[in-house]
């Protein structure tokens, strides 16, 4: 038989699929084991026990100066900034998407803008940024807004062209002015590819918000990870890592229920 | 069977990576040795201790190769010397002792080269005092010497960083484009950005190192266990370093050639290279190395960087306080913990420069 059409049964592809992992945390323990044979107090790679104490301790204890559990604020502060950024850049890559898909005034005119505006690195004007919106909120969640908006219009508006052109025409024999084929044909075949689109901008977004959170911030989860590592606390920063990447697992599920929900037609193209 | 085949690849896999991620960190007699550098006033000279061939003439007479190698990023050059990847690294003080020292990895100053002498300042747009810092936000590099000076800059105003409008983080690369900004008030940071921000007009120097002499202190830091076994790396770095000092403070022509070359690998030319190590108190002589590291003050000074350290909760997880980690000093005594000596001076190599013994 051939190898393309062998698939494991049900209990072997479970084990498959955890195999990975646990190998890599075999790797790591192996490899914490060993430096910390020469070296009890090094700090490169902490024992997994180690990372334990102190992920509880992080998640459950205050800061020794203001009492705060810093953890938690970090996470407030990261995900506010998250959220605003991203609900900016889905609500302007819904508009935008929509008219330059719909409409051919607005596809002349902005289709090539957004074209050659996705193409800039956002990492690469981040001191523009920093001088036009300073070093506070504002610069963090704009550069969230610049880094994912303008690949979400594109990827929007081409799924809009992509509606066929009968189904518009004959809304238009039934008699919809413009804004109500907007409303009740392209907007319910665009609403699921949104969510599909903010899932796939998740990741680029967590990106930009550390970098921003890298260069200057006093609270965040990419602050606190740039201020540990200046002196090496592995344990803090994989603790935080690990919490981050749990952060956007759930999110990214959390999204793919809400379109499995909301536009059950559509699961297939999830 | 397919799957039993991923098994085993999959096993091998992490033995390999664990091996990858676990060089092992063994001291033993051996002859290659890297040392990391970064840029810094009074770091220059490694950079042309390398470039002109008086390394390699040194570790030629020990018959060692001894690379000295620039990295780009400060606290990555400590972290790789911690990690195993260096023998030696250029460090101040307060980073030995929070990285490398509260990681385990014991180091010795062998050569203390410097000690900040107005390179690190604070620096307000307007023209005020230490006591006008409350409630003004702050942009540092937190928990570098720059957070320390302020630390030491409020003690002195009898302020606490509570009375401030907040310690923000800011990257040093971004620490100029930062200050052009509105709402950037004050800033903490050291030479070269220090020179740089002052040319900008508006900007009013209001503390700097100068006012605490002999605390923030620049040395190459080698590790102890290398050291003890390979005394001749020890002997050649020295001797290369102050065939270097000698040239630097020369005043000849050749002299002020080395200079302008280590001007040129820092950015700038020979007039501000030297405003530059004017407000560095660089040790000349091994001699003058030698009275600093075997004076007084250097214990105290010590102890305060620790209890700051602590304070911040910058010793790590094992630390239960300010003593955790031991400093030796050359008369034998020893600051904090005796039983956990992870960092210390050592004044044999520097005395045997003054001797001519090298």
């Amino acid at each position: 038989m051939r190898l393309i059409n062998q698939s494991p049964a049900r209990p072997a592809a479970i084990v498959l699929m955890i195999l990975p992992f646990a190998a890599l945390a075999i790797a790591y323990a192996v490899g914490s084991e060993i430096r910390l044979a020469a070296n009890p107090q090094d700090k490169l790679l902490p024992a997994p026990s180690q990372i334990w104490d102190t992920a509880v301790r992080l998640f459950t204890e205050g800061d020794r100066r203001t009492g705060r559990i810093l953890l938690w604020y970090d996470t407030g502060a990261s995900l506010g900034r998250l959220a605003i950024g991203v609900a900016i850049s889905a609500l302007s890559a819904l508009v935008f998407g929509m008219a330059i898909g719909m409409l051919p005034y607005a596809r002349r005119t902005l289709g090539g803008f957004v074209g050659v505006i996705s193409m800039v690195p956002p990492l690469a004007i981040l001191p523009i940024l920093f001088i036009i919106f300073g070093l506070g909120e504002v610069s963090k969640v704009a550069l969230i807004v610049v880094g994912i908006t303008p690949v979400m219009i594109r990827d929007l508006s081409a799924r809009t062209l992509e509606i066929p052109r009968e189904m518009i025409v004959k809304a238009e024999t039934l008699g919809a002015s413009s804004a109500v084929i907007a409303l009740r044909v392209v907007l319910p075949q665009i609403l699921p590819r949104l969510i599909s689109s903010i899932r796939l901008s998740l990741g680029p977004a967590w990106l930009f918000l550390i970098a921003a959170e890298a260069i200057a911030a006093q609270l965040g989860l990419g602050y606190r990870i740039f201020l540990v590592r200046r002196y090496l606390a592995m344990d803090v920063i994989l603790t935080y890592v690990i919490w981050i990447t749990l952060l956007a697992f759930v999110m990214d599920y959390a999204l793919r229920l809400l379109a499995r929900k909301a536009f059950p037609w559509t699961e297939a193209a999830l | 069977m397919p799957t039993r085949k991923t098994l085993a690849a999959t096993a091998l896999g992490a033995v390999l990576t664990a091996g990858l991620l676990a060089p092992a960190v063994q001291a033993q007699e051996k002859t290659d040795f890297k040392i990391a550098w970064t840029i810094y006033a009074g770091w220059m000279p490694w950079g042309y201790i390398q470039d002109s061939g008086i390394m390699d003439k040194w570790a030629a007479k020990y018959d060692l190769d001894i690379e000295v190698v620039q990295l780009n990023d400060y606290i990555e050059s400590i972290n790789q010397y911690t990690a195993g990847a260096f023998d030696g690294v250029t460090a101040t003080t307060m980073d030995a002792l929070s990285i490398p020292a509260g990681g385990g990895v014991d180091s010795t100053a062998l050569i203390i080269g410097d000690y900040s002498d107005g390179n690190d300042a604070i620096i307000a747009k307007s023209d005020i005092g230490l006591g006008d810092l409350a409630g003004m936000p702050v942009n540092l590099v937190e928990l570098s010497v720059s957070h320390y000076l302020l630390a030491r800059a409020l003690e002195s105003a009898e302020l606490s960083e509570r009375d401030l409008g907040g310690v923000i983080n800011t990257s040093d690369a971004d620490m100029i484009a930062a200050y052009q900004t509105q709402d950037v008030e004050v800033v903490v940071t050291w030479n070269p950005l220090v020179e740089a921000i002052m040319e900008g007009g508006d900007a009013h120097k209001i503390y700097d190192s100068s006012d605490i002499p002999g605390e923030i202190i620049d040395a190459l830091f080698v590790s102890t266990e290398v050291l003890e076994a390979n005394p001749d790396f020890g002997k050649a770095l020295t001797g290369a370093w102050y065939e270097t000092m000698a040239l630097m403070d020369s005043g000849t022509p050749e002299g002020d050639e080395a200079l302008s070359a280590m001007a040129e690998a820092a950015g700038t030319d020979l007039a501000g290279y030297k405003r530059q190590l004017a407000a560095t108190a660089m040790f000349y002589t091994p001699g003058a190395a030698k009275d600093f590291t075997e004076g007084a003050a250097l214990p105290d000074t010590m102890v305060s960087v620790a209890e700051f350290l602590f304070d911040k909760g910058i010793l790590g997880e094992g630390a239960p306080g300010a003593d955790f980690v031991g400093v030796a000093y050359p008369d034998g005594s020893t600051t904090g913990d005796a039983g956990n000596v992870n960092m210390r001076f050592d004044t044999t190599y520097v005395t045997m420069a003054a001797e001519g013994a090298l």
